[in-house]
């Protein structure tokens, strides 16, 4: 028993994160997973900041967006957070709810999504349209509108994210309330016949897809871009659909109890500018919200950019998501 | 006088471990509890008919896969005990073993390799067949997957500890296989029964990844889901902690039912109770044998041979060479060791304090070591996340956390296995042991282990299996410092890196392997002592 309890001392000593003394100041960002990751914009972006602020950046990764908050809500003000960095649009209403977020009170350059989101306390960092992303060797010829997407045939089939669960799948739902208001649940019942299945995140999604599935699967513009650049196939592609594309817009905002605001301060502005920026494209694989100093990949000029972007008013999503919900559950629970 | 200090210090044991199990789980639910805003909603719940719809769907499909691993478990797991000698039967044990220790994601990618619809199946028969396994057979395939092997195992572990006196008797008695199975491989069997089924129907009950990935729509969901998406998106912990206690409700219902069918075990006395049974049959029921357990080894190598072949498609070099990937598998390691040894002590203080006299209590142990695998690892975390964010950085926590939930999620296991060997050792060494006076140490070192090596290295080598594929727990508290082979594996998948994700897959498999290996050799070593 003893030598257990010595040998969980040496464990929680050996890799909990030792608060070294060091002069520096610390910047605390929590932010999701994969945005940490190795091969993430997190380490690159740690090292550009640190080069200019003489501080410590400290990232702490939190699974998913909606953990993130709700990792917020059990903290409260006893946060250790100087920054949340990763929440989605359809988020803030709850985010700004806590009462934990103040404005972030700096500059934004205008941008190409500037005119659909101008948020004094949550700052963009980067977007992408929602798409429906299909494999050229699975099928012939893509939907391209929503409209077809519903009334297809049904052996092609799509899969899909939970709303309950899942980002993405929250945004697919407000694409389909957005697009067919009142008949969004006729719309729900007759797609569901082309629905394989609906998974609780986006990556057992991806996974099914890329493993050959289903056809088409709910993911980004951005997405095929990926595919491009790191496995050299033009197989996987978007098609833009008529009735117009849900925006995703990742962003960052100030924590109120933060220890150290003018460097919190500083770090949003740094966000918004090309050293930030230019990690997005290719580590985040989505579109930068700033301007960047490297021209975007040729391969992002062959993504589709949807004329016509939807994104509903937050407070609008907020009210209703629940009953939007139940909608959808009842027509595709059948 | 001796007698009753040694009886006392296995009591307040085993009632220190119980009290620990407790203290976990119910302080969990407290502080979640403490917690809630919106109040708990419970009438609000009873009413809601899609909720109802949720409840009867999860024990539906609970009961169904659970029928069928069952009922397959038992004649794969005879046919695996009558055929004591073929090729590559330690091997095919040892993949029995192999998909408890994947992630629920994993497994699903594995099976969909042999079932999906660009998976082997279909590619063979072209479009003849052209089927889909969306929808329930698609659930009821995949925990079948994960759970036969693990009940052949669990079974097949009894079925080995018949006494070589029963053998004798039998060929004796030139007793027809029918009979044998009569008298002496059912009644084993029946004593293990309940605990194998519980087991394993709650491990459907509150299956999350794989329902909701692979049934086809928000018509296949469990309770489980309700309260995830309750302390997700809608943050209500007063809604979560209702819904927890009605799938702890349900549970605690199976288990008493459960507890009145539990035999206690047959009585078996014999010296040498791990003598291979010999190999006997008729040609006919040899033949049966061969199909079960070929096809019971299909049904699980084929899925890891695909998971195996996309695994090797992958850049394993590269990700060898990635300083990321020796930390997580190190890390994995070193919490996946913790949490087995914290589970084996926990087990074996509760089943070490149970008498012959004190029945309620062993019921109770039996309940206390299984409940646990009800409570939604998001409702475990978030409640101790809330009670020691009073003490200080959770983070600096967060190992500790780690390693006692998963030991926890592993007493399961390690008591299906632990139980009816400890039982049988100590109904046979009671008496010998109480009139020589020997206790503690000596008790141990002589008697209780070189009997119970093999039972204590399997449950070890479970729980350490089990803890080292956990997605669940290390999911909520796994940071930059602490990142463990699936986790590492799920941020793969969740960057589009799926090659990579493959081969981590493969690499946890082989560490799996490589435990379940270790644990055999060690038995398997001849004891100087004994």
């Amino acid at each position: 028993m003893r030598s257990f309890f010595t040998l969980l001392a040496i464990l929680v000593f050996t890799i909990s994160p030792t608060g070294k003394a060091n002069a520096k100041p610390t910047l605390t960002i929590y932010t999701y997973d994969s945005f940490t990751a190795d091969w993430g914009p997190g380490p690159s972006i740690k090292k550009a900041f640190e080069q200019t602020c003489n501080c410590n950046l400290k990232w702490v990764a939190i699974a998913d967006g909606v953990a993130l908050l709700n990792r917020l809500k059990l903290e409260g003000s006893s946060t250790k957070a100087d920054i949340v960095l990763g929440l989605d649009t359809n988020l803030v209403v709850e985010a700004k709810a806590t009462n934990l977020f103040e404005p972030a009170d700096i500059t934004v350059p205008s941008s190409k999504i500037s005119r659909h989101w101008s948020d004094k306390t949550f700052i963009a960092y980067d977007y992408a349209p929602f798409a429906v992303i299909w494999d050229r060797e699975k099928m012939k010829n893509p939907p391209t509108s929503l409209q077809q997407l519903v009334d297809g045939p049904a052996e092609q089939k799509i899969i899909l994210q939970d709303p309950r669960t899942s980002t993405p799948g929250l945004g697919f739902l407000i694409w389909m309330k957005t697009v067919y208001g009142d008949k969004a649940e006729a719309a729900w019942q007759k797609l569901s016949k082309r629905i394989l299945t609906v998974t609780p995140g986006w990556s057992e999604a991806y996974s099914l897809f890329t493993k050959g599935e289903a056809p088409m699967v709910l993911s980004y513009v951005t997405s095929p871009a990926y595919h491009m650049i790191a496995e050299k196939t033009d197989r996987y592609a978007a098609t833009e659909f008529a009735e117009g594309h849900y925006l995703q817009i990742e962003v960052a905002g100030l924590v109120k109890s933060g220890k150290n605001k003018p460097l919190a301060r500083k770090f949003l502005q740094f966000m918004v500018s090309p050293a930030f920026q230019d990690h997005i494209p290719t580590k985040n694989w989505m579109f930068p919200a700033g301007n960047t100093d490297k021209p975007l990949p040729k391969e992002f000029g062959k993504l589709i950019s949807p004329q016509k972007l939807h994104l509903r008013d937050p407070k609008t999503v907020a009210k209703n998501r629940k009953s939007w919900i139940a909608e959808w559950l009842r027509a595709t629970s059948k | 006088m001796n007698t009753q200090r040694a009886e006392l210090i296995p009591r307040l044991a085993g009632f220190s471990a119980l009290s620990f199990i407790a203290v976990i789980t119910f302080g969990a639910f407290i502080a979640l509890a403490t917690k809630a805003t919106k109040g708990f909603a419970f009438s609000q719940i009873i009413t809601d008919t899609y909720l109802g719809q949720i409840i009867t769907f999860t024990l539906w499909q609970a009961t169904l896969s659970t029928v069928l691993s069952i009922g397959l478990a038992i004649p794969t797991a005879r046919a695996f005990a009558r055929q004591t000698s073929f090729p590559g039967r330690t091997t095919l044990l040892k993949l029995f073993a192999l998909p408890l220790a994947l992630p629920a994601l994993v497994g699903v990618l594995a099976i969909l390799g042999l079932w999906g619809k660009s998976g082997w199946i279909n590619q063979l028969t072209g479009d003849l067949l052209d089927f889909s396994i969306f929808g329930l057979p698609g659930i009821l395939i995949a925990h079948v997957f994960f759970n036969l092997p693990l009940a052949t195992r669990l079974f097949l572990t009894s079925l080995e500890r018949i006494p070589q006196e029963n053998w004798r008797l039998a060929s004796q008695l030139q007793m027809p296989p029918r009979s044998i199975f009569k008298f002496i491989e059912w009644p084993v069997l029946k004593a293990v029964l309940p605990g194998i089924f519980t087991l394993v129907f709650m491990l459907c009950l509150t299956s999350f990844t794989i329902v909701l990935t692979l049934g086809g729509g928000p018509a296949s969901t469990t309770l489980e889901v309700a309260i995830y998406q309750s302390l997700r998106f809608d943050f209500d912990p007063g809604r979560a902690v209702t819904l927890a206690l009605i799938q702890l409700a349900i549970t605690v219902i199976l288990l008493t039912v459960s507890f009145r069918f539990t035999k206690t075990l047959p009585d078996i006395n014999s010296l040498k109770p791990t003598d291979p049974r010999p190999q006997t049959g008729t040609p006919v029921a040899r033949i049966i044998d061969a199909v079960f357990i070929i096809s019971a080894g299909c049904f699980v190598a084929l899925p890891l041979l695909a998971l195996v072949i996309d695994g090797l498609t992958s850049d394993l070099a590269k990700l060898l060479f990635l300083a990321a990937v020796w930390k997580a598998i190190l890390t994995s390691f070193i919490l996946a060791l913790s949490a087995a040894i914290l589970c084996l002590i926990l087990c074996w203080a509760m089943l070490k304090a149970i008498t012959d006299q004190n029945s309620s209590y062993a019921g109770l142990v039996s309940f206390a070591s299984s409940a646990i695998l009800v409570m939604p690892a998001i409702v475990l975390g978030s409640g101790w996340f809330i009670l020691l964010l009073n003490f200080g950085d959770v983070f600096s926590f967060a190992p500790a956390l780690v390693i006692i939930i998963n030991a926890l999620m592993a007493l399961p296991f390690a008591h299906r296995i632990l139980a009816p060997a400890l039982a049988q050792a100590q109904h046979k060494h009671h008496r010998l042991t109480a009139s020589l006076g020997i206790s503690g140490w000596a008790r141990w070192r002589l008697i209780d282990f070189p009997v119970l090596k093999k039972p204590l290295l399997l449950a070890f080598a479970f729980a350490m299996a089990l803890s080292l594929g956990d997605l669940g727990v290390i999911a909520l508290f796994g940071s930059e410092q602490i990142t463990t082979l699936p986790l590492l594996l799920f941020k793969s998948l969740g960057s589009y890196r799926t090659h990579d994700a493959q081969g981590l897959a493969l690499l946890l498999a082989i560490a799996c392997l490589f435990i379940l290996y270790a644990a055999e050799k060690v038995s398997s070593k001849k004891s100087t002592k004994c």
